[in-house]
């Protein structure tokens, strides 16, 4: 008995129900990736961990923060950044899969092919939480003292979350632009090095010159940097959050659109 | 369209930055047949493939799968069709058994068929033994075994195969040959691209060759090599001198001259009263003969003969 030519036959079911079940199947893959490839999640949790003790450290010792110690402002601003860097493996993903084929076998398939995307998004968001509970734990360990409600909490997971959520989108457009593995590495350094250290991540944006502090202040990671370092530390909030917010809602209303274009245009190789 | 064709492209072209890729390219692929489209790197092959399974569209012509305008009914289209590229399109982290699953649910067989079916497949397949281990341990023929699998999860009755045997050695090969037959038992219509003129005749039931984003010819393997010659005769002469006019006597038959080495190329029957008839000729002239050797005829030869010229390998070949 051959089986080479199957006698399963597709099943009928609104369109709705197959965006969500294809959306799902493609999540349930890049979810698999991230225990799969226990590497990647290492190196991507290790760096923050580093950073975090050397600017506690090394550092910190040296930057002024005003009323709360060193640690307590230092762990927000890592945090971001790590989240910031980890969203890029979805640029990894995207340009791999183009790379590999696997992109136009989805094309060739009656689905929303897209849903690619939203898959690695997905794992993005995941293994970023993996790594800031690291990353929050490591810091409990060398003095961080915060001191935030369970509401306070939860907001921040909200901030990580929706921050991650726009940061992956923009990934997925930087793989799609992108022409090699490698060249992935480096666009994505570029776009989230500046952002994270010309932010009040490492240090407070006073101490600035002009131009930078304008920008520094000004731009959604501080925004998102700010926000969490307050509600970690029981502190008025101020408009940070909203900022913080509306920008990442800005963002992503923005990445979306371009990266599903980008996506429907690739023509690869 | 009418319904005899599974496959049909209408004077399709396609350019890239002003780049003629695809120069009106017609052809027809009966249903439950298989087609080989034949030609050198950089002929199209890829391209006309990419226009047919919804990846890319043309700039101007109609193509049509299984009556389904390509352009314009794509979804219609990617539910009548399976691709495999040139490229294994598996995702490397997960397994040979998780990949199929997936396959299956993206294909809406439901989730407990896809489970079935990629059982089934991997049988098939002879990937069993390794279903569980991830993709990156696969060796190349087990992880183009695994592709053609992928393709094959919901049984589309249009088959796209984009050289699926390039860079495989000669077991996997074979073992390649053996699924693509046993598809064509089961009435599977088959667009296959190769570079190997041996891989068109073993498997297709018509040929077309591909050049500079033309179709050339296209007929059945014995059509084809009728125009070629079956075997190639090579008759290297001794000495320089005589060799002018070795050309001479074997003008009308030569096919093809290479001076520098010497060497007449003859298409023949590659009988032996042929090869004594034509060694009796120089004999008679007095003309030294230094070897002898017979060939199939190759890609190669079917271009030249088609176009006059070599194929563009070739040609960069020669001139490096």
């Amino acid at each position: 008995m051959t089986y080479i030519v199957g006698t399963i036959q597709p099943k009928k079911h609104s369109q709705v129900y197959w965006l969500f079940s294809d959306s799902w199947v493609l999540i349930q893959r890049s979810l698999k990736h991230i225990f799969k490839n226990p590497d990647q999640l290492l190196g991507l949790t290790i760096q923050p961990v580093m950073f975090m003790l050397l600017f506690r450290y090394v550092f910190g010792g040296a930057i002024s923060t005003g009323g709360t110690s060193y640690v307590n402002f230092l762990v927000a601003g890592i945090l971001v950044q790590s989240v910031a860097f980890g969203s890029l493996t979805t640029s990894l993903s995207v340009a791999t899969d183009l790379q590999k084929g696997l992109i136009d076998r989805l094309k060739s398939l009656p689905i929303a092919a897209w849903g690619v995307m939203m898959g690695h998004v997905t794992a993005d968001l995941v293994r970023n939480i993996i790594q800031a509970i690291i990353l929050i734990l490591v810091g409990l360990l060398v003095g961080f003292r915060p001191l935030a409600s369970l509401l306070d909490w939860v907001a921040i997971l909200g901030i990580v979350l929706i921050f991650t959520f726009a940061i992956s989108w923009v990934a997925a457009i930087m793989g799609l632009l992108a022409k090699s593995i490698e060249a992935v590495q480096w666009m994505g350094f570029f776009l989230v090095f500046p952002l994270t250290f010309a932010s009040a991540a490492f240090a407070p944006t006073s101490t600035m010159p002009w131009a930078l502090r304008v920008f520094a202040e000004n731009q959604p990671v501080t925004h998102v940097i700010e926000s969490i370092r307050a509600l970690m530390n029981g502190l008025p909030v101020g408009n940070h959050a909203f900022f913080a917010v509306g920008w990442c809602l800005l963002i992503t209303a923005l990445a979306i659109p371009v990266a599903t274009r980008l996506f429907r245009q690739h023509t690869g190789r | 369209m009418t319904e005899t064709f599974a496959i049909q492209l209408c004077n399709i072209s396609k350019s890239f930055q002003g780049n003629k890729v695809l120069d009106g390219v017609n052809l027809k692929v009966k249903k439950g047949t298989i087609l080989a489209l034949l030609g050198p790197n950089g002929a199209g092959k890829t391209t006309t493939i990419r226009i047919l399974s919804t990846l890319l569209k043309a700039d101007g012509g109609e193509a049509f799968v299984n009556g389904f305008e390509v352009s314009r009914y794509s979804k219609k289209v990617r539910e009548n069709i399976g691709l495999t590229g040139q490229y294994a399109a598996v995702d490397e982290f997960l397994s040979g058994r998780e990949n199929l699953e997936m396959m299956g649910r993206l294909y809406h067989l439901g989730a407990k068929e896809s489970k079935q079916r990629a059982h089934e497949l991997l049988e098939q397949f002879s990937l069993t033994e390794a279903a569980s281990r991830s993709v990156k341990t696969y060796s190349g023929g087990m992880r183009r075994r695994l592709d053609l699998a992928a393709s094959l999860v919901a049984t589309p009755p249009v088959l796209f195969l984009d050289e699926p045997t390039t860079g495989l050695d000669p077991r996997s090969r074979l073992a390649m040959w053996d699924v693509i037959e046993k598809l064509v038992e089961a009435k599977v219509t088959i667009l296959l691209t190769t570079q190997y003129l041996e891989e068109a005749d073993q498997l297709a039931d018509e040929i077309a060759v591909l050049d500079s984003g033309k179709i050339i010819a296209q007929g059945t393997a014995n059509e084809l090599k009728a125009k070629v010659g079956k075997e190639r005769l090579e008759i290297v002469v001794h000495e320089k001198s005589s060799f002018k006019k070795a050309v001479e006597i074997l003008n009308i038959e030569a096919v093809e001259v290479d001076e520098s080495r010497r060497s007449i190329s003859i298409s023949t029957e590659g009988s032996v009263g042929e090869i004594r008839r034509l060694l009796d000729k120089m004999e008679q002239a007095g003309i030294e003969v230094e070897g002898l050797n017979l060939h199939k005829p190759t890609l190669d030869d079917v271009f030249l003969r088609l176009t006059g010229h070599k194929t563009e390998q070739e040609r960069e070949h020669i001139d490096s």
